[in-house]
């Protein structure tokens, strides 16, 4: 197996695929949004519970590939109790190691997502269920990677 | 015995080449096809010696590249064996000649309640442009269902009697699917839809470049397709249409080109097919369309067919040796096309695709412009490899044992 694609594949995305966290639907959720990549049929959705500004539980359903599964679970982790400001704060970061490769300062395992980078085809698939999340905490219903070119 | 021709590779530049450090193995041939040296040369050729703007000019090379131009829909019209070249109208390929039928001949004939009648294997192509015409018309859509779980069935012919009623106008169906490698029974489903009156549309996107089609042996009104699946370049494709229908059509676009007379006020147009190609057409890629039918004549079409077939057999019998696959479309021992689409349980189409990659394998992952079916089969996508001239059996065993890499890998 190449260098990159094992970057790509790492264990942290492996174990999150294979054993997604906070999956399904959230009964208590007070928002959700939903994401789908029209090119290639991906698809998530993710519910919160926000608590004034904080995001009290956080929860993902979808069907996608291993990167766009993993991402939105690693995610849920990440953004449970985190405020509004603290979120867009960690997707900024997220963004930037998946456009660019560049491991985050802090250790975390965000920074197994830097092979991203080298398939630039599969960055919609890491960035679908932030998008989601964003626009849940927006309060907007639906979202398309298509249109959120950025 | 697999059916090769000596050398055919080396008709194809873009083979030659290394992906990932391995020798490139091309089976993504349903989205497009290569192109053979000569249809390349043949573009190259017509812009250093004959490019000039068609059916204008009274000069040398305006007449050579009007000269190639209607040569070349002469040869497109012998290769799908219309009964006159006016038949076959230059479109950008499948898609713009589905919208032109939909818009053009639907827009006169379409009124509320009538039925458009397509299949629920149609490509999003032969089905948005039916909704848009249906939405403006007040018409409405109806489904020919497939059957089995994974369309093993194909299309459920025993329920189209009961679908064809008064109100049905048009049936639009595809002649292969592209998700699938069903192979439609097209002359059946004509002469069906003929005895009650019926409009018929072909999509032949993904039958033109790899088996014999006849127009007037399948009976049909209208057939799309596109020339870059057929060894042909990319924006040029026709449409084929009866001659007495295209004659009672309104224009789909208006400009210059078509019109026979024109005042500030009113226009009148020409005949087929100058009445359906408004502006400067695509006379240089059409010229290379033109070339590319030769090219796979000399192959032989029905060689072609019977070369994709061996392929398409030999890779579902191998693959179907994997563990927790699921392959879609006609099973073994009935006739399928030169593809075949397949899903794993755990490991997502777009991932098998990376891992094919690496090892220099071009495959398709995703729902195939195929939406609806994909849903109703709870699929959200399928792996496709597709076969043509080129391949080989070799490569099929390089795709084997990448697939073997990446369950492994998964640990599927
Ligand atoms: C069955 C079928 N119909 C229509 C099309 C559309 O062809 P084009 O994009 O060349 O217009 C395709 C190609 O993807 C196809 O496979």
């Amino acid at each position: 197996m190449s260098a990159d694609l094992s970057e790509l594949y790492q264990q942290v995305i492996l174990d999150h695929n294979k054993r997604p966290r906070n999956r399904g639907k959230l009964p208590t959720a007070n928002r959700v949004a939903h994401g789908d990549n029209p090119s290639c049929g991906d698809q998530c959705s993710v519910y919160l519970r926000m608590d004034g500004d904080k995001i009290a539980d956080i929860s993902f359903d979808g069907s996608g590939c291993a990167i766009s599964q993993a991402s939105a679970s690693l995610m849920t982790t990440l953004l449970k109790g985190k405020s509004s400001a603290e979120a867009a704060e960690l997707y900024k970061n997220f963004h930037e190691i998946v456009t660019t490769g560049k491991e985050p300062e802090e250790i975390s395992d965000i920074a197994a997502f830097a092979g991203v980078h080298a398939f630039p085809a599969r960055i919609k698939c890491a960035t679908l269920g932030w998008h989601a999340a964003i626009e849940a905490m927006k309060g907007g219903p639906n979202i398309t990677t298509e249109s959120h070119i950025d | 015995m697999m059916t090769t021709w000596t050398n055919v590779r080396h008709d194809f530049p873009i083979l030659h080449q290394q992906v990932k450090g391995k020798p490139l193995v091309y089976l993504d041939n349903a989205a497009t096809a290569q192109k053979p040296k000569v249809v390349i040369d043949a573009l190259s050729h017509f812009y250093e010696r004959d490019n000039a703007n068609v059916h204008r000019g009274l000069h040398t090379l305006s007449n050579r590249a009007t000269d190639a131009y209607e040569g070349a829909r002469a040869k497109v019209a012998r290769f799908v064996n219309a009964a006159d070249s006016a038949e076959i109208i230059f479109t950008r390929g499948t898609t713009e000649s589905i919208n032109l039928v939909a818009a053009s001949w639907g827009s006169a004939n379409l009124k509320a309640g009538d039925v458009i009648l397509l299949t629920e294997m149609e490509h999003h192509s032969n089905l948005v442009p039916w909704q848009l015409i249906a939405q403006r018309t007040g018409a409405k859509l109806r489904y020919v269902p497939v059957l089995g779980p994974n369309v093993e069935g194909g299309l459920d012919l025993a329920a189209l009697d009961g679908l064809l009623t008064p109100e049905v106008k048009v049936f639009a169906f595809t002649h292969v699917s592209n998700s699938t490698g069903t192979i439609n029974p097209v002359a059946e489903l004509c002469a069906k839809a003929r005895s009650h009156g019926i409009v018929t549309v072909i999509d032949a996107a993904q039958s033109i470049g790899h088996m014999p089609v006849d127009v007037r042996a399948i009976g049909c009104d209208f057939l799309a397709f596109s020339g870059h699946k057929m060894a042909g370049v990319t924006g040029i494709g026709a449409l084929y249409g009866r001659r007495e229908l295209l004659d009672a059509m309104p224009p789909y676009q208006g400009g210059g080109g078509m019109i026979s007379q024109v005042e500030f006020f009113t226009a009148r147009w020409k005949p087929s097919p100058e009445r359906f190609e408004a502006g400067t057409p695509n006379f240089a890629d059409a010229v290379a369309l033109g070339v590319a039918c030769d090219y796979l004549d000399g192959l032989g079409r029905d060689k072609i067919a019977a070369h994709d077939h061996q392929l398409a057999k030999l890779a579902y019998e191998k693959l179907a040796t994997l563990p927790g696959i699921r392959l879609l479309g006609p099973g073994l021992g009935q006739e399928r096309s030169g593809l075949v689409s397949f899903s794993f349980a755990d490991v997502h189409a777009h991932d098998v695709v990376t891992f094919a990659d690496e090892d220099g394998i071009a495959l398709r992952g995703g729902h195939h412009c195929n939406q609806p079916l994909m849903r109703k089969l709870g699929l959200t996508g399928t792996t496709r490899a597709s076969f043509y001239v080129y391949n080989t059996a070799e490569e099929i065993d390089v795709l084997v044992a990448n697939l073997r890499k990446t369950l492994k890998f998964f640990g599927a």
